[in-house]
């Protein structure tokens, strides 16, 4: 590498710094969190309380409770029926570009990589919403590289203004920006923001992502609380379990949720639970130590913790985890899926996928595995204020 | 015994138990409707704004709709989901719901009386949910609602009516229908809310949570008729001690 790192914990320019409150809480509870100390009992006492602390939420995701599945999985079970009933929302990720300043060493849209860069233009988002819309989906989440220069605030924004003809909701997962700029967007149609933190372990953190804006780990860490601020409904939360330690990452990802949601009692809580996947040009990729068994433990570790949040499963898994995933813990689900550029409707594909996706299906298939599972399909239960 | 009829807002209903439908499987809805015999069910105006599968194609004719404001954090946005809820065709009943707490969805009392002033002067039906709490409950009547909704306890908790003296001085005190909403979580909680001269229950969680949905309908359908007719009956005292006869009085007599 020629370029210099620069570093990772000092704000560039116009990054808005909110101060840090949360984020040294976040740190020092990670750091003081040993996965390795708790025992089955103290698995067993944390399932048998009504409310779950920060302390019981250690023990759930420690190794100790992993033997112990079966009786963390009924739980987490009674909690999602508890508050959401037999719900299961449906929605789609609509990747409009793929250009991306930053250098992560585990993404496919890193800017070293060389895939087929592309960003449909708004007629081809608006061919694209219209396709999916078709499928009968009413809740989209608009994606993009990190790119300020390739794909502007305004740009996201005329695509949530085009998302507001066919959809109810309208989530994004984009680059981090300042609280101004979540306004605009909010006012454009958005209102629910997820940025993945990847891992909270900063030194870790400073290793993967090398350049770009991405590379500055205190302002990607207050994304969430600078959405709410300028007027977000809800936040989504994750670490990219398998970078690095993932109880740790898991952990540290509930602890940042929780505060904030004191912090922001009215704000919608989100979780989302990527594994890594391979990659173009890196078939290697694997998530170590993260296995369907831990995977599922993580989710269920959130449900329990934090109740009334809603849970996501990706298509990096594959149709048998997730159907599972959805009676035990899971409330949100993805269906056809396409993680590369245009694709949905004519257009014809120019760009490449982000990662590689384990489930397929399309939406009446999703939809119809949900319904054989006794569950309702939601496609929205949403009104924009 | 005369027809026992419960009267919202001008009114007349048979059945005093007010179902809700947020969370099963819409195909269970009809059969829980029937076996309940409930007259109202509540639904989420948020979940009436689907185009597909939507609740109110499964919901029986003849039922009345009380479409509830959930989402709604204070009372400019509540008043905006009831208009809209009006503009859908879903009547003039609503239920206020405005939460400012994403973890234990209680009501925010405050915002909940504005609200209730305004859609009251719109003609709505305005049945409010709130935190029992006999101020509250004076200033709502004083704004037009036609009845009071206060929590038994945290939505979705199934724990009974932990609020019990507080709703006890809404009947004693308040000359409006008194539902007892969220909480209830078996027959038997439905069955004491009635005992005590709650005009109503209404219960979500805890038959769509049951194994046999149908079946749990009915078993509060019979709950709410046992509370309602001992409550009508007038209930025999119940004591804690057993009495002695005039051990500290009889020497008056002497």
């Amino acid at each position: 590498m020629s370029e210099a790192r620069i570093d990772h914990m000092t704000y560039l320019p116009d990054m808005e710094n909110i101060g840090s409150e949360i984020q040294d809480k976040v740190i020092a509870a990670m750091e003081s969190y040993d996965p390795e100390k708790y025992t089955a009992e103290d698995v067993r006492t944390a399932l048998e309380k009504d409310v779950i602390t920060p302390e019981d939420y250690g023990a759930l995701l420690s190794p100790a409770a992993t033997p112990l599945m079966e009786e963390i999985a009924q739980r987490a079970q009674a909690e999602t029926r508890k508050h959401f009933g037999n719900s299961i929302q449906l929605f789609t990720p609509l990747y409009i570009a793929n250009y991306c300043e930053n250098y992560c060493i585990y993404c496919g849209f890193n800017c070293h990589n060389k895939i087929h860069r592309a960003k449909l233009d708004y007629s081809e988002i608006e061919k694209e919403m219209q396709a999916i819309s078709s499928t009968g989906l009413e809740e989209v989440l608009i994606l993009t590289g990190e790119s300020r220069k390739m794909s502007d605030v305004e740009y996201i924004g005329e695509a949530c203004r085009i998302a507001k003809k066919y959809f109810k909701v309208t989530g994004l997962e984009v680059y981090p920006m300042n609280t101004d700029e979540y306004r605009y967007l909010h006012e454009c149609g958005a209102d629910y923001v997820t940025v993945f933190q990847e891992t909270y372990n900063s030194d870790k953190y400073e290793t993967l992502h090398l350049a770009g804006h991405k590379r500055i780990f205190p302002y990607r860490f207050n994304a969430q609380e600078r959405a709410i601020r300028g007027g977000m409904r809800g936040v989504g939360f994750a670490a990219l379990l398998g970078l690095s330690d993932f109880r740790k990452d898991a952990f540290a990802t509930g602890i940042h949720a929780y505060l904030i949601q004191q912090k922001y009692p009215h704000a919608d809580i989100a979780f989302s639970c990527p594994r890594l996947r391979p990659i173009i040009n890196n078939d290697k990729i694997n998530p170590k130590d993260v296995h369907e068994t831990q995977l599922l433990q993580v989710m269920c570790a959130y449900r329990i913790f934090m109740p009334f949040a809603s849970l996501t499963i990706s298509t990096r898994e594959c149709a048998r985890f997730r159907d599972n995933s959805i009676k035990i813990a899971a409330t949100k689900i993805s269906a056809g899926v396409d993680v590369g550029i245009g694709g949905h409707g004519d257009n014809e594909r120019k760009g490449d996928e982000q990662f590689e996706i384990s489930d397929g299906r399309n939406v009446k298939e999703v939809y119809d595995a949900i319904k054989a599972q006794g569950l309702q399909p939601v496609m929205s239960e949403y009104i924009y204020l | 015994m005369e027809k026992d009829k419960l009267i919202i807002g001008g009114h007349e209903f048979d059945s005093r138990f007010i179902l809700g439908s947020g969370k099963y499987s819409l195909d269970l809805i009809k059969a829980a409707v029937e076996n309940a015999g409930a007259q109202i069910i509540t639904l989420a105006l948020r979940r009436a704004n689907s185009d597909v599968d939507n609740i109110l194609d499964y919901i029986p004719k003849g039922v009345t709709l009380l479409p509830n404001t959930s989402g709604a954090r204070n009372a400019e946005e509540a008043v905006r989901i009831a208009r809209l809820s009006r503009e859908l065709g879903c009547g003039d009943f609503v239920k206020i719901e405005i939460m400012r707490d994403s973890k234990y969805l209680l009501p925010e009392n405050y915002e909940t009386i504005k609200a209730t002033e305004i859609l009251a002067k719109e003609g709505f039906v305005v049945m409010p949910y709130m935190y029992p709490d006999l101020n509250v409950a004076r200033d709502l009547k004083n704004a037009g609602a036609a009845t009071i909704m206060p929590l038994g306890a945290p939505i979705g908790t199934n724990k009974g009516i932990v609020t019990k003296e507080f709703i006890k001085i809404l009947i004693e005190e308040i000359d409006l229908p008194i539902i007892v909403d969220a909480g209830i979580g078996k027959p038997s909680h439905a069955c004491e809310a009635m005992e005590m001269g709650a005009a109503a229950v209404m219960a979500n969680t805890a038959i769509a949570t049951a194994g046999d949905i149908p079946a749990m309908a009915e078993a509060f359908k019979k709950a709410i008729e046992a509370g309602r007719t001992a409550y009508l009956s007038g209930m025999g005292r119940v004591r804690d001690r057993a009495s002695a006869s005039s051990p500290l009085t009889g020497f008056l007599r002497d």
